[in-house]
């Protein structure tokens, strides 16, 4: 079942005088409970494809079907509550609300979602328990290492259960072990039946990863399967 | 509706937390708003404080009073020099006055001294001695805590007794006792007979009937000065004020005739009223109330300007944390509702530091004897401004912050 369909979308910005096509013509399908990386170099285009398929921005021409609904239309309004409901985002940058504790961090999108109090403490709760953090809850950002700030950003993602788990180089901020450890978390996310789209330029971290798609110039150089799937901490099966 | 109300709580729980992570900040946000506020609610019991002061000093006055006089309180008709001009109205015009007037309640002449009064080692100085005779206290509302007003015998006497305003009797008898005792004024023996209740208002200055001192008219020729210079008051009470207007038609007659106008003469001597009093009184207050909610507002507006550009930082400084709300899915109008109820909060807080320094400021003004309350209204009047002033003050930043672009939010450092 497909739950992204994107169809010959461009994205052309304005410079100047001058159009920068940050993309070109891209079409891709993604279904349910795919792990997907997109890889490309700088200026390939991968960070303003992600901003289109995290429904952060629109693109300029072509279709973009959610589920169904046909995105590239979408005002402000309605993309955030896409954005709220469908997708979770994990930032190589983590992007957690310095100011407020780990626990209210993973509340938030319930909040915006109108989710009743203690229903939303419960699967906040949950959802950092899911991620072996149930101990940090009310530590704050500063108060936490690399790593589990990333798995506050992943509980964060999944209190909503959301379509996609959209995460943009996760493990850039992290070091080999730790990044280990998110990957790994990755994989038991996919395990459990979530769609993964990982945008990366490490190919390293894309093996991990069913499928790479690869950009250059803003055209999918190759999109294809991968034969050895690493597994996280070094073990290779399949 | 339900929904609305959710949000609404929500945008408050997060503008609360934002609040406390600022704490320095915010103090000095709302420094502003609590000036302004404080100016505002002070300046607003003030003038409500005068405003009360005049009409309480006025209505001591008595309502259904006449005052012939030769001069006009207020008329800007009659150059001063005309009035200046005017024969002095003199005892023998009060006599024949009483002899034709008969309407009025009660009639009572009234010549004035300004002398210092002296109990053993205290005195007060430049107290209005009221000269008059006994039935002045008909043409008044005068009540007495302690004695009587002097008496037809002593009256027609001229005798050395003394009535003391509450003011002047507290400031020589501290400690009671002043029936009588003697009293010195300009040098002469003067025995206490009656000490007043205390009735009039710090605004009539030296006519405030807490601070003058009632003594028979005689004695004003007798000590102080010539029956030949000076003019009487006549001061006239109506029995009711519907007869206000016909007792002062009487009285203009009667005195034309006295005074032996022709028919193409103007009046010499004027009918004074409260009533001119009063609207000069509502024209003056009407003024400071202008004057004053001008400078308060100008406060106020400084303190908004104030906010708005403290919220205008923390939008451009909290750029990626918008972004990150954004991305987790917050509308527009929740980043709106944010910003605004942060800033709205922060006037409210403000607003209500504000009160308690008004609050404050108005107990340390009441000591100087200045009649200022923080009453209720106040209270609604310092929260429904810095509310409108937090909302007015918010809204151009917190609709910048909601416009805001996630993509270029998040990329922000």
């Amino acid at each position: 079942m497909n739950i992204i369909n994107i169809e010959h979308i461009a994205k052309i910005y304005q410079v100047g005088t001058e159009e920068v096509h940050a993309l070109a013509d891209v079409s891709i399908r993604i279904d349910k409970n795919e792990y997907v990386a997109i890889m490309g170099p700088s200026g390939s285009g991968k960070s303003t494809l992600m901003n289109i398929l995290g429904c952060l921005d629109t693109p300029t021409k072509g279709l973009y079907d959610f589920k169904g609904q046909n995105v590239s239309q979408m005002n402000d309004n309605e993309l955030a509550s896409i954005r709220n409901r469908e997708i979770g985002f994990v930032f190589q940058t983590f992007n957690l609300l310095a100011r407020s504790d780990a626990l209210h961090n993973v509340e938030l999108p319930l909040i915006y979602a109108g989710v009743p109090t203690a229903e939303r403490r419960e699967r906040a709760q949950a959802a950092l328990e899911n991620v072996g953090l149930a101990d940090r809850m009310r530590h704050k950002p500063n108060e936490l290492s690399g790593g589990q700030r990333q798995r506050v950003a992943v509980a964060r993602a999944l209190v909503t259960n959301p379509a996609i788990i959209l995460a943009d180089e996760p493990t850039g901020n992290l070091d080999t072990k730790t990044g280990e450890d998110i990957m790994a978390l990755f994989q038991e996310i996919n395990s459990s039946g979530n769609t993964i789209i990982l945008v990366t330029h490490e190919e390293y971290i894309a093996e991990h990863a069913e499928r790479i798609i690869r950009l250059r110039d803003g055209l999918i150089e190759k999109d294809e399967v991968v034969k050895e799937r690493l597994v996280p901490n070094g073990n290779k099966h399949f | 509706m339900k929904n609305f109300l959710f949000e609404v709580k929500e945008g408050l729980i997060i503008s609360l937390k934002a609040i406390r992570a600022n704490k320095a900040r915010s103090v000095l946000t709302t420094l502003g708003i609590i000036i302004g506020v404080a100016s505002v609610v002070l300046m607003s019991t003030a003038i409500k404080g005068i405003n009360q002061s005049f009409q309480k000093g006025v209505a001591s006055l008595g309502s259904d009073n006449l005052y012939i006089d030769k001069w006009a309180w207020f008329n800007n008709d009659i150059p001063w020099w005309e009035m200046r001009n005017r024969k002095d109205i003199t005892m023998e015009d009060y006599k024949k006055y009483k002899e034709l007037a008969k309407l009025p309640l009660a009639i009572a002449p009234r010549v004035n001294a300004f002398r210092t009064i002296k109990y053993e080692d205290k005195s007060v100085q430049s107290i209005a001695m009221t000269g008059t005779d006994h039935n002045y206290i008909n043409t008044t509302n005068l009540t007495f805590s302690e004695g009587r007003f002097f008496t037809e015998f002593e009256s027609k006497g001229g005798r050395a007794v003394v009535v003391l305003g509450s003011e002047i009797a507290k400031k020589l008898f501290p400690f009671g006792g002043a029936i009588g005792e003697f009293v010195k004024i300009g040098g002469y023996k003067f025995k206490v007979v009656g000490v007043l209740k205390e009735q009039g208002s710090w605004v009539m200055g030296s006519w405030n009937p807490d601070n003058q001192a009632y003594f028979p008219f005689q004695n004003v020729f007798k000590y102080f000065r010539s029956r030949h210079r000076g003019s009487v008051t006549i001061e006239v009470r109506a029995p009711n004020s519907q007869m206000v207007e016909a007792v002062k038609e009487e009285a203009i007659s009667i005195m034309r005739r006295i005074r032996g106008l022709k028919y193409n003469e103007k009046d010499d001597f004027a009918i004074n009223q409260q009533e001119g009093l009063l609207s000069n009184i509502n024209k003056t207050v009407g003024v400071i109330q202008i004057a004053g909610l001008l400078i308060t507002g100008l406060a106020l507006f400084v303190g908004a300007i104030g906010i708005m550009n403290i919220m205008f930082v923390s939008v451009k400084e909290r750029t990626k944390e918008i972004g990150i709300r954004k991305a987790i899915g917050a509308k527009r109008r929740t980043i709106l509702g944010q910003f605004i109820s942060e800033a709205a909060i922060i006037c409210l807080i403000g607003g209500l530091i504000g009160l308690g320094v008004a609050i404050i400021g108005s107990m340390i003004i009441a000591q100087f004897d200045f009649p200022v309350t923080v009453d209720a209204d106040a209270v609604i009047l310092a929260v429904s401004i810095s509310l409108i002033t937090g909302v007015l003050s918010g809204f151009a930043p917190a609709y910048t912050a909601s416009k805001l672009d996630p993509v270029d939010a998040l990329r922000y450092e």
